[in-house]
């Protein structure tokens, strides 16, 4: 489904991704654990094709075609979504409406398709109304992204940080929902859409069933494995000793 | 380089225009409504009156229709109002001093129309009342003289349109108009200006809120004008409560000037201000607001934002907030600058392209969620602003 070969990436000029390699099959969700200012949130918005994030070097694949030159609407028609860890206050546009907008619905009435789905993420219908991300709690940002993502229904899902700042209350329900989004209930063959999920403790593990575990240091993935061995080792002795253990053995 | 402030105040002088416009009637009211619907719809009036309490249409200097639906109710030419009620004159000119400035003094010589509007004690407007001062002559100068008077504990709702006929390029429009909201009552005022690009507009206004009473105006201007210049000063009694939300898209040449003061000079009044403008082309925009908090226990807040969306436009944000009192509580927030990039990404993020997201981004800007109106009325002025700027 995706693959990222070699790929440098500079921030503003400053680089930061230097030749990082990761491949995505079909029906995968994948862990990326680091220390802040690794380059998680980085690769993310690369593979989203944000305009400051500029490639330098390498490509980015996406079911077999390069999308290293698109446009970020472009990778979004393509199948490509993100949950933002802290998502910008968009003035006068209501939730209802940039739900709506998901789904390709550039209408302002908010429709029932939207009203159903915002009720599985516990949301009311006064919440539609409000300004999106304006005076939203912690909880409320992360329901109202995986929201977003529900309607856009895409076939690759970045999220990034869903387990930070959350309630257990809250994390049953985003849990169950990015479950429901990578299709982790069903059998590993039925699965379609594959995941990659930001994480700063591995919480979200608890929750949602993953098949690869990375930890990323300096702008590269450093150590690939197992999610239960690496989550383990990384709580134990850190990022770098576990990155250590990792290219020893 | 910085642009010097331009004084659109006194630039434009009344002589520069005619007086002089054919005279008409109530008999001609079908004619020129069909005549000029789009424009009047444009403005938030229906010819059809469908939905209003009343009805009050003028013509260049001719009344062509005054009319009130609900019991209650009052709506006259106020010249002819004045000779019929000889109380009425305590009204004129109390709110804003006929020698105020060179546009009051022309009015106060050469009144041509404007309205009076009277809501009875307890009377509650179940649907707004239209007004709308048209413009159908080119160079004409037309002076209006408005008058509301909104009775104790009664309830208006007032949506008034101006605008000019679309062959009419350059013209001037002076009014004066004051407002009374007596003690527990409540006036929304929401004003649409349409105007050409060399048409000069002059307003101004003054509103006394007795004590309890609440007044809540709502202006939008989103076409291309010469200049607009008005600085409408509201005085707020004990315990009153005054709300002004003004909506403003500058492009080509427009020149505008316009805020709002509220003196909070009776205990416990309170004021909220909220301005949003965008600047294109080589618009100036100059966005007031002032509140004076001169008596105990009063809290005002202010808000003015600017969005920039051309490097030849300007826009001059000019927050004031002065108190004479101890117990004051005045607050302000004041922002200029382009569209923020977090939030184009955010939103192409969602599939829309950067041009699209831009668009969503500045309709939203202009989406002030309108507070206080009856939900019917809302609804139509957030579809009026939707419709402005989705012509954008």
């Amino acid at each position: 489904m995706l693959e990222i070969e070699n790929l440098n990436l500079e921030v503003d000029g400053r680089p930061v991704l230097k030749g990082l390699d990761l491949i995505i099959e079909k029906g995968e969700c994948h862990v990326l654990l680091g220390p802040n200012g690794s380059g998680k949130t980085s690769l993310l918005l690369g593979i989203l094709g944000f305009p400051r994030y500029r490639v330098t070097g390498g490509r980015i694949v996406f079911n077999g075609e390069d999308i290293t030159n698109l446009t970020t609407a472009e990778r979004v028609k393509l199948g490509i979504g993100i949950a933002f860890q802290n998502p910008p206050v968009i003035r006068g546009i209501r939730l209802g409406e940039m739900v709506n907008l998901c789904r390709g619905d550039k209408s302002g009435d908010i429709s029932d398709e939207t009203r159903i789905l915002a009720k599985e993420l516990h949301f009311t219908e006064e919440f539609l109304e409000r300004d999106v991300n304006a005076g939203f709690s912690g909880g409320e940002i992360k329901r109202s992204e995986i929201l977003q993502l529900m309607a856009q229904n895409p076939d690759f899902v970045m999220l990034d940080e869903p387990d930070s700042g959350v309630d257990i209350e809250n994390m049953e329900l985003v849990g169950g929902m990015i479950s429901k989004l990578l299709h982790r209930r069903e059998r590993p063959s039925r699965r379609t859409a594959s995941g990659l999920i930001i994480t700063h403790l591995a919480t979200i593990t608890d929750y949602v069933d993953v098949d690869w575990a990375h930890v990323m240091l300096g702008g590269r993935i450093g150590c690939s494995g197992n999610p239960d061995q690496i989550i383990r080792q990384v709580t134990e002795g850190g990022y770098e000793k576990c990155i250590k253990e990792c290219q020893m053995s | 380089m910085h642009k010097r402030v331009p004084d659109v105040v006194n630039a434009v002088k009344p002589e520069d225009y005619t007086m002089e416009a054919e005279e008409r009637g109530p008999e001609d009211l079908s004619e020129v409504e069909s005549e000029y619907k789009k424009s009047l719809l444009g403005v938030g009036y229906d010819p059809d009156g469908e939905e209003r309490s009343g009805s009050f249409l003028q013509l260049d200097h001719s009344v062509l229709c005054s009319t009130a639906v609900q019991e209650g109710i009052e709506v006259l030419d106020s010249s002819e109002a004045l000779k019929k009620y000889s109380w009425l004159s305590d009204y004129f000119w109390r709110a804003v001093p006929a020698d105020k400035d060179i546009y009051t003094k022309e009015v106060a010589a050469k009144q041509t129309g404007g309205y009076f509007v009277r809501a009875a004690p307890g009377v509650k407007s179940i649907f707004p009342l239209q007004a709308c001062l048209f413009i159908g002559k080119e160079r004409l100068s037309q002076n209006v003289h408005n008058i509301v008077i909104v009775e104790e504990g009664a309830e208006l709702h007032i949506i008034t349109g101006c605008s000019t006929a679309q062959d009419v390029r350059s013209a001037m429009h002076l009014g004066v108009s004051e407002f009374y909201v007596k003690k527990g009552a409540t006036l929304t005022y929401t004003m649409i200006h349409n105007w050409a690009p060399e048409v000069v507009v002059r307003p101004r206004s003054g509103i006394i809120v007795d004590e309890g009473g609440t007044y809540i105006n709502n202006y939008i201007l989103m076409k291309p004008v010469k200049d607009v210049q008005m600085y409408p000063v509201t005085y707020c009694g004990k315990n009153a409560r005054t709300m002004t939300q003004t909506i403003i898209h500058a492009s080509q040449d427009s020149k505008i000037d316009i805020g709002s003061k509220v003196v909070l000079e009776g205990e416990n009044s309170r004021a909220e201000l909220i301005s949003r403008s965008i600047a294109t082309d080589q618009a100036d925009v100059t966005a007031r607001g002032s509140i004076v908090g001169s008596a105990p226990g009063v809290k005002g807040h202010l808000e003015c934002i600017g969005l920039m969306l051309s490097n030849t436009a300007r826009i001059y944000s000019v927050p004031e907030l002065e108190a004479t009192v101890e117990d004051a509580q005045l607050s302000h927030e004041a922002a200029v600058g382009r569209i923020s990039e977090e939030a184009i990404a955010y939103l192409t993020a969602r599939g829309l392209s950067e041009d699209e997201a831009a668009g969503a981004i500045v309709r939203g800007f202009l989406n002030v969620d309108i507070k206080g109106l009856p939900p019917a009325l809302g609804a139509e002025v957030r579809k009026m602003i939707r419709m402005s700027a989705d012509a954008l």
